[in-house]
C-alpha cells in the first residue's frame, strides 16, 4: 500500500493574535523574528493518520508513506520532520516558479506530482490550511485525479481495497466508505499525535527526499504558481475590533454579578 | 443588457430552507441587479411543498428541484454530478453555496469539475464596477482577505449570519422546474454506511440568541455543568473552546471557533478563554461580548464589550443565584 500525505508549512498559527501583522502592500503576513513556520497542524494529524494506518496493517513493511509539499525552500523541515515521526520518503515541489501559488494552482501541481509518483492508494491532507483556511486544495486533487473523497476524517480503516472513514461532524456519527484509491481529508478530533521516536530521527537523515519543478511535472511555467492561479488577492488585512471595554468591577463575586445584570438589562441585553 | 444568471445551492433543513440558504438570496439579488436572474438549486428527498414559495418569497426568480432519494443523506459525489449538470445547462455567472458541512465539500469539487475556482467562507461582497470581490477570514481569523476571481461561473460559499435574508415578500411568485435526477447511483463512490443524528435538545447552538461559553480557565467538567444551567436560565445555548472539548469536559458539538461552529448571537458569554484567533473566528461578530478571566490583559476583552476579571467558577455560581432572583 503507498500512502501520500500532503502537507504544508504555515506561519505558526498559535502565536499570539497582539504580534499578529501584514504587510498590505505585499498582501503577505510579516514573518515574526523568533517563531519558526510549522507543519500545518490538520496535515501533522495526517502525518498520524497514515501512520496509525500503518501499524494497523498486518505487515507494516507493506506500506510505504511518502510526504509531498510545495512551497518555500525552508518546507523540506516538514518533510523532515514527517521523516522523523516515520514517513518513508519525501517530495518536496520547490521552486521560483511555483510562488504565489493558490488553490487551483496547488492543486494541480500537487496532483501532477501525485501521478508522477505511480499507483497510489490513499492521498492524505488536513481539513484546511490554518494560513487559507479554504479546504479547497484536496478536494480539488480528488476531482483532477477523479478519485473518490471523504472529509473530516477522526478514524480511517483500510480493508479488502476499500476505505471506511468515521467523519468528524458536529451533530451525530456518520461512517463513510469508498474504494481505493481515494482522498481523505484528516479533522483536529483524530486526536493527538505521536512524537518523533529516536530510531526514527536517526534515520530520517538517510531518507530520500526528491525535489521536482515544473519541468518535472510535465508543467509548463504559465500553468503554475501566479501565472497558473485563478483568484486574485486584492487585499489583505487585520480586521480592527472597535470595542472599548467596559470594565464592570465590585468587592465580590455577587456583587459583580448585580453590577453586570443591571448593565445588561440596562443596554437591552437581557 | 440581461446578464447571465445567479444560481444559488438551496439546503433543506425539514420543512423549508435552511437560513444560510435564504441569506445566500440576499448575495445573489446583489450580484443579480438590474440583470440576470436568480435560479435556485434544490436537491432533496421528498422536498416540502412550500420551499418554493418560501425561496420566491425571498428572492428567488426559479426553482429548480430534484426530487431523489439519492441526495438524502448527503453523498458529494451525488450533489456534486446533479449540480455540475444544471450548471452547465444554465450557465450561471456565479454559483452561491452555504458554507455548511455539505456546502464546503460541494463548492470545491464542482469549482474543479467546472474548471473554475472557488472562494470559501466568504462574509462580505463589494461589486467594483460589476466585478465581484469577496471578504473571507484567513490566518485563523487574524486576517481577511478581499479576493476575485476571473473564470466563470465563480463559485463562493457564503459564511453563516454573514448577510440578512431579505424580508419576505409572501406576493412573489416562483417557476418550479421540477426535474428527474441524472446520476447514476453506481457513480456515488463514497457512501455513507451508517448514520445518527444527535439529540439535540434545547436551542440549537447557531440560532442562539444567547451563548454561554466556557474555555480552559473552567477548570473542569463541574464548570461546565455551570454553563449549562446559566445557558438554559437565559434560553441559550452552551459552547466552548476547542481545548475544553479536547479536554472532554463537554460534548465537541460545542465548538465553537475556526474548526467548529460560527454563532452570532446578540450576548456571549466568555468565561476563562483566553481570545485565541481561532476562537473569536467563530463568536467575534457577537453583539456584546462578556469576558470574564483572572488575566486582565487576556487577548478576549480586546473584543469584550463587557469585561470582568475575575474567577470565572466563582463569577458564574453568583451570576447564575443573580439571573433566578430578576428572571424567578
Ligand atoms: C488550526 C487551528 C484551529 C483551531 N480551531 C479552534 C476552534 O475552532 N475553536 C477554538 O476554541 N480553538 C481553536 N484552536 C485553538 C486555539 O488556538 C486556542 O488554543 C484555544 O482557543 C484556547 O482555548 P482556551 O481559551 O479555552 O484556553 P487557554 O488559551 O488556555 O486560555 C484559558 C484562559 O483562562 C484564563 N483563566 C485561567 N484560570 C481562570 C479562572 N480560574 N477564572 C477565569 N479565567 C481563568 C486564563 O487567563 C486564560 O486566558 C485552533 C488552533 C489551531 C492551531
Ligand atoms: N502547498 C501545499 N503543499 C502540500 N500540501 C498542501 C499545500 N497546500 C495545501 N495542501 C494540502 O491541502 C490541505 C488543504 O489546504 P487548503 O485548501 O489550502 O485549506 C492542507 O491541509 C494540505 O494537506
Amino acid at each position: 500500500m503507498h500512502i501520500v500525505i500532503c502537507i504544508k508549512q504555515v506561519p505558526d498559527p498559535e502565536i499570539a493574535p497582539s504580534v499578529f501583522r501584514v504587510d498590505e502592500v505585499a498582501k503577505k503576513v510579516i514573518s515574526l523574528a523568533g517563531t519558526a513556520p510549522v507543519i500545518n497542524p490538520f496535515d501533522e494529524q495526517a502525518v498520524e493518520a497514515a501512520l496509525r494506518i500503518r501499524d494497523a496493517e498486518q505487515d507494516p513493511a507493506n506500506v510505504t508513506i511518502t510526504a509531498v509539499t510545495m512551497g518555500e525552500a525552508t518546507s523540506e523541515k516538514i518533510v523532515r520532520k514527517a521523516m522523523a515521526l516515520g514517513v518513508d520518503q519525501g517530495v518536496t515541489l520547490v521552486d521560483a516558479a511555483f510562488a504565489d501559488s493558490d488553490a487551483y494552482a496547488t492543486a494541480r501541481a500537487l496532483a501532477a506530482a501525485i501521478t508522477k509518483l505511480g499507483d497510489i492508494d490513499l492521498v492524505l491532507t488536513g481539513r484546511q490550511a490554518a494560513d487559507s483556511d479554504a479546504g479547497v486544495v484536496a478536494l480539488g486533487i480528488a476531482e483532477l485525479l477523479r478519485l473518490p473523497a471523504i472529509t473530516l476524517a477522526k478514524k480511517i480503516e483500510v480493508a479488502d481495497g476499500a476505505v471506511q472513514v468515521e467523519r468528524a461532524v458536529s451533530e451525530g456519527e456518520e461512517t463513510m466508505a469508498a474504494p481505493l484509491p481515494a482522498v481523505i481529508t484528516i479533522a483536529h478530533e483524530l486526536g493527538a499525535v505521536r512524537k518523533p521516536s529516536l530510531r526514527e530521527t536517526m534515520r530520517a537523515g538517510r531518507k530520500p527526499v526528491r525535489r521536482w519543478g515544473p519541468d518535472d511535472l510535465g508543467m509548463d511555467a504559465e500553468s503554475v504558481g501566479r501565472a497558473g492561479s485563478r483568484r486574485v488577492v486584492e487585499r489583505l488585512y487585520q480586521p480592527t475590533r472597535d470595542v472599548d471595554c467596559e470594565w464592570v468591577s465590585g468587592d465580590e463575586p455577587a456583587a459583580i454579578a448585580k453590577a453586570l445584570v443591571g448593565r445588561l438589562v440596562e443596554q437591552k441585553l437581557l | 443588457m440581461i446578464g447571465p444568471p445567479v444560481l444559488v445551492v438551496a439546503e433543506i433543513d425539514g420543512a423549508g430552507p435552511t437560513a444560510n440558504s435564504l441569506e445566500l438570496l440576499t448575495v445573489a439579488r446583489n450580484l443579480a441587479t438590474g440583470s440576470g436572474r436568480v435560479v435556485v438549486a434544490c436537491l432533496g428527498t421528498r422536498i416540502g411543498e412550500g420551499v418554493g414559495s418560501e425561496l420566491a418569497a425571498h428572492g428567488a426568480d426559479a426553482v429548480v428541484m430534484v426530487d431523489d432519494p439519492i441526495f438524502t443523506p448527503f453523498q458529494a459525489d451525488a450533489w456534486v454530478h446533479e449540480l455540475a449538470a444544471i450548471a452547465t445547462e444554465l450557465k450561471p455567472g456565479t454559483i452561491l453555496v452555504p458554507h455548511s458541512l455539505a456546502g464546503v465539500e460541494v463548492a470545491p469539487r464542482l469549482a474543479f469539475r467546472l474548471d473554475t475556482a472557488v472562494a470559501t467562507g466568504c462574509v462580505g461582497l463589494d461589486l467594483v464596477d460589476g466585478d465581484a470581490r469577496w471578504t473571507r477570514s484567513c490566518y485563523g481569523g487574524n486576517a481577511r482577505e478581499v479576493v476575485s476571481i476571473h473564470t466563470t461561473p465563480v463559485i463562493a460559499t457564503i459564511a453563516a449570519r454573514a448577510f440578512d435574508p431579505l424580508p419576505a415578500n409572501q406576493a412573489a411568485s416562483v417557476a418550479i422546474d421540477r426535474r428527474p435526477a441524472t446520476v447514476d447511483p453506481g457513480n456515488v463512490r463514497a457512501r455513507v454506511i451508517a448514520k445518527s443524528a444527535a439529540m439535540t435538545t434545547g436551542v440549537r447552538l447557531e440560532n442562539a440568541k444567547v451563548v454561554v461559553s466556557g474555555g480552559h480557565g473552567l477548570g473542569g467538567a463541574a464548570g461546565f455543568e455551570q454553563v449549562r444551567t446559566l445557558a438554559a436560565l437565559l434560553g441559550g445555548a452552551a459552547g466552548a473552546t476547542r481545548v475544553a472539548c479536547d479536554l472532554g469536559w463537554c460534548p465537541r458539538a460545542w465548538q465553537i471557533g475556526q474548526s467548529g461552529k460560527t454563532v452570532v448571537p446578540d450576548l456571549y458569554f466568555a468565561l476563562g478563554i483566553s481570545g485565541a484567533a481561532q476562537h473569536m473566528a467563530g463568536c467575534g461578530n457577537a453583539g456584546a461580548i462578556v469576558a470574564v478571566n483572572t488575566d486582565p490583559d487576556a487577548e478576549i476583552f480586546k473584543s469584550a464589550r463587557f469585561g470582568i476579571v475575575a474567577d470565572c467558577n466563582e463569577f458564574l455560581a453568583a451570576l447564575i443565584e443573580e439571573i433566578r432572583k430578576v428572571r424567578p
